[in-house]
């Protein structure tokens, strides 16, 4: 008996997401990024489809995270409290094929900026970058949903990537992605069912299925990886299966979620047995993304350059068996 | 793959003998469907029945063992294609290469240094598993000279990678007491069978292709070799990831033989974070041993992180040990709080404490893992409980403060709470952790 590749086939699909606008389409983006689409298990090009590349974005903020590691701090000293320059900087220096921006100073305790103050934040961006965006925001229900109400109108057309709602606070923002013609992060809390339950409520408010990508909440590594991991792979299993709630990409953070962690602020004079900061940095955030990646995500943001830079190049390589055999 | 109750009934001789003690054969095949009974029971049991079922008991991928005593090294035996399904048994085998073209300072104190570097992670010890011993270009002497230092200076598993049988003979005869292993690359013959035959020695089998892979593996198997560990040759990380899901898949779900060993995976790159993205990848998809071309603490430390993540049993809640912690700097008066052992919620909740930028004392109270909601519901996060242990620890000689900040999920406790830890005043806090660096800035909390 020969070998035989047992090859594994799906009946689902993972909806495809398309973020940003160009001129043609009603927005000012350069180009659009669209992710998901895959009949198969991650990177299994012999048993189905792969027609997107997962994307890869960075993040710039409103204000300098007050815990910013260091070791990043190195990277962005000259731009971190210019959002639109380190925007800049992340696309044409690190390859960012999308910007986030994350509007913390608008929680009331941090520092309770207005929605005008945010929308002014965006508009910079969207002004210094050509690629599409996604706003990310907090879980302060009350004002986010005035600051995100906000940001849709003001980047009306431009297709953004509202980031997010949960399942105790989507119908507001729901409704102006809607209205202004933006896509959404549906985020719940490492769990398949909660997940599918906030996907299910979007689509009763009509929400368009191709404009929704799911967040399982990251845990960085060694805080709840494992977690994230394996509802990814749930998630995506059902998916593929069949289950049309749950055949969405996925959006992680393994920049953010890193970025807080202790193994990427301690030096190897404190910690001599973790070694190099600077490298352990970097190789903290890639694993993060890599292992993840292998579970199914697609959309990705990004913190250190040089974390960037090798999942990039990696994700290319894992794309390289797109061509056959 | 294992027969199911009816399939096994087939091969039986039903004549409803009760030899076995079980009234009919169905019943018999049933109990040992459910592995209840063995089929030796049955005195008139077939040679087919016998194979049968031999060969359905059989794991669908062997365990290989590497090394002896404490610090050997178990790969294999998995069961499933996702950790989900039930768990990964055994955690992948980090090995590390020397080169015999070194010198041998260098390569000494290298073996000493992997030696003695372990770690304490959650409470786990944690290490690399291997040596892995290249001949590189050097001379049989040189490369004796290698497997002498491991020997004297390491207690590793150790593998040998070498073409030249010579060379390998004799390195085998000085390991000969220690179980170690044999990269061989390329094709194999009788000679490298020879190598191990009346030795406890592992072949690890390359193949460029399935094809000249599965060819090698059914060499092997003819020449009596049985603890075999594959290695895949892929050209880049695409190529493996395919390739070791499609070998997994075959051993488990087509209990296709050739390809029901462990596999290895040769992590080679230039520089430290295309390792660490390369030996990521292998780590999560079924890699039983990534060999690291260098030894490099900030790699092995984030693999072992993700090495405890990966291969944690889903169904069994990682610990942290119970006691006191000190969050940042505290002093005596600084704030106390409360939380469960499950190891997510500890990490949460000390790493927004941290984040909150307050020095705090962290009572993690022992609930066997269980995260605050789930413990509270099993009786096991309760007043009594609570006060038992912080008496246990002595908290009330460590701490002048004494008010105490439980969990929001667990306000209902906190009457309880109070009354069973007198002088003490219960506050109740947030019920998410993320929360916890604002409730800190809108509540007076020492």
């Amino acid at each position: 008996m020969g070998f035989e590749i047992p090859i594994e086939k799906n009946s689902g699909k993972i909806a495809e997401v398309t973020i940003g606008a160009t001129s043609e389409q009603g927005g000012t983006r350069s180009n659009t990024i669209t992710i998901g689409g895959s009949t198969a298990l991650p990177f299994l090009f012999f048993e189905g489809e792969h027609p997107n590349r997962p994307a890869l974005a960075m993040e710039v903020f409103d204000k300098v995270p007050a815990k910013y590691p260091e070791a990043l701090l190195d990277y962005y000293r000259d731009v971190i409290d210019k959002p639109a320059d380190m925007a800049k900087k992340c696309v044409e220096q690190y390859g960012a094929e999308l910007i986030s921006v994350r509007l913390d100073e608008t929680h009331p305790e941090k520092g309770d900026r207005s929605a005008d103050e945010a929308a002014d934040v965006v508009r910079q961006v969207l002004d210094s970058v050509k690629v599409p965006l996604i706003i990310t925001g907090h879980s302060h229900y009350e004002k986010i949903n005035v600051v995100m109400k906000k940001v849709c109108e003001v980047t009306a057309g431009e297709n953004c990537l509202i980031n997010y709602v949960e399942t105790d606070n989507y119908k507001t923002i729901a409704a102006a992605c809607m209205a202004y013609n933006h896509s959404i992060v549906a985020q719940s809390p490492i769990d398949v069912n909660m997940a599918k339950q906030l996907n299910i409520l979007l689509s009763d408010m009509n929400f368009p299925s191709e404009k929704i990508v799911i967040d399982p909440l990251t845990g960085a590594l060694g805080y709840g990886l494992e977690y994230t991991y394996s509802i990814m792979e749930r998630i995506r299993n059902d998916g593929l299966a069949g289950d049309s709630m749950l055949a969405f990409p996925m959006i992680i953070n393994p920049g953010y979620e890193s970025s807080r962690v202790k193994e990427v602020r301690v030096t190897e004079e404190e910690y001599p047995d973790w070694g190099d900061m600077e490298l352990r940095s970097a190789y903290w955030e890639t694993a993060t993304a890599m292992s993840l990646l292998s579970a199914g995500s697609e959309l990705i943001v990004m913190y250190h350059p040089k974390a960037m830079e090798t999942v990039k190049k990696h994700v290319d390589e894992l794309y390289s068996a797109e061509s056959g055999n | 793959m294992a027969l199911s109750g009816l399939e096994i009934f087939k091969l039986l001789p039903k004549t409803n003998c009760k030899e076995c003690g079980v009234p009919t054969c169905m019943a018999f095949a049933m109990k040992l469907a459910q592995k209840k009974a063995d089929l030796g029971e049955c005195p008139h049991a077939s040679e087919e029945a016998r194979a049968a079922l031999g060969a359905a008991s059989k794991p669908p991928i062997r365990l290989v063992k590497i090394g002896v005593g404490a610090r050997a090294l178990e790969v294999g035996n998995e069961t499933v294609m996702f950790r989900h399904e039930k768990t990964f048994f055994h955690q992948t085998g980090l090995a590390i290469r020397l080169n015999a073209s070194e010198d041998e300072e260098t390569l000494v104190s290298k073996i000493r240094e992997i030696e003695n570097y372990t770690v304490d992670r959650v409470g786990e010890q944690l290490k690399a598993d291997l040596l892995f011993l290249s001949q590189d270009e050097a001379g049989k002497d040189a490369f004796l000279k290698l497997i002498g230092f491991a020997k004297e200076h390491s207690t590793k598993g150790v593998i040998l990678d070498s073409r030249d049988r010579e060379s390998l003979t004799a390195g085998l005869e000085i390991l000969k007491a220690d179980r170690p292993a044999v990269f061989l690359s390329g094709d194999v013959s009788d000679g490298d069978f020879e190598l191990a035959k009346n030795r406890s020695v592992s072949l690890i089998i390359t193949g460029e292709s399935f094809e000249s892979l599965e060819s090698r593996v059914e060499k092997a198997k003819k020449a009596g070799i049985e603890d075999l560990i594959l290695n895949l040759k892929a050209p880049d990380l695409g190529r493996q990831f395919q390739n070791n899901t499609i070998l997994r898949r075959s051993a488990l779900k087509k209990n296709y033989e050739p390809f029901g060993y462990p596999l290895l995976t040769m992590v080679e790159a230039e520089n430290g974070p295309d390792r660490m993205a390369k030996a990521s990848v292998g780590l999560c998809k079924y890699a039983s041993i990534i060999v690291l071309p260098r030894y490099d603490k900030a790699l092995l430390y984030t693999l072992f992180a993700l090495r405890q993540n990966i291969f944690t049993d889903p169904q069994k809640p990682i610990q942290v040990e119970p006691k006191l912690y000190s969050i940042g700097d505290p002093t005596p008066e600084s704030p106390v709080f409360l939380t469960t052992n499950f190891s997510l919620t500890f990490f949460l909740v000390s790493g927004e404490i941290e984040n909150s930028g307050t020095s705090a004392h962290l009572v993690v109270c022992d609930c066997e893992g269980q995260s605050v909601l789930t413990a509270w519901a099993a009786g096991k996060f309760t007043g009594e409980t609570i006060a038992k242990f912080i008496r246990e620890i002595k908290l009330e000689e460590q701490v002048k403060t004494r008010r105490l900040i439980i969990p929001g999920f667990v306000s209902q406790i906190s009457g309880d709470l109070e009354e069973k830890l007198p002088g003490w005043e219960i506050l109740v806090g947030c019920q998410e952790a993320a929360d916890i660096p604002s409730f800190v800035k809108s509540v007076s909390i020492a």
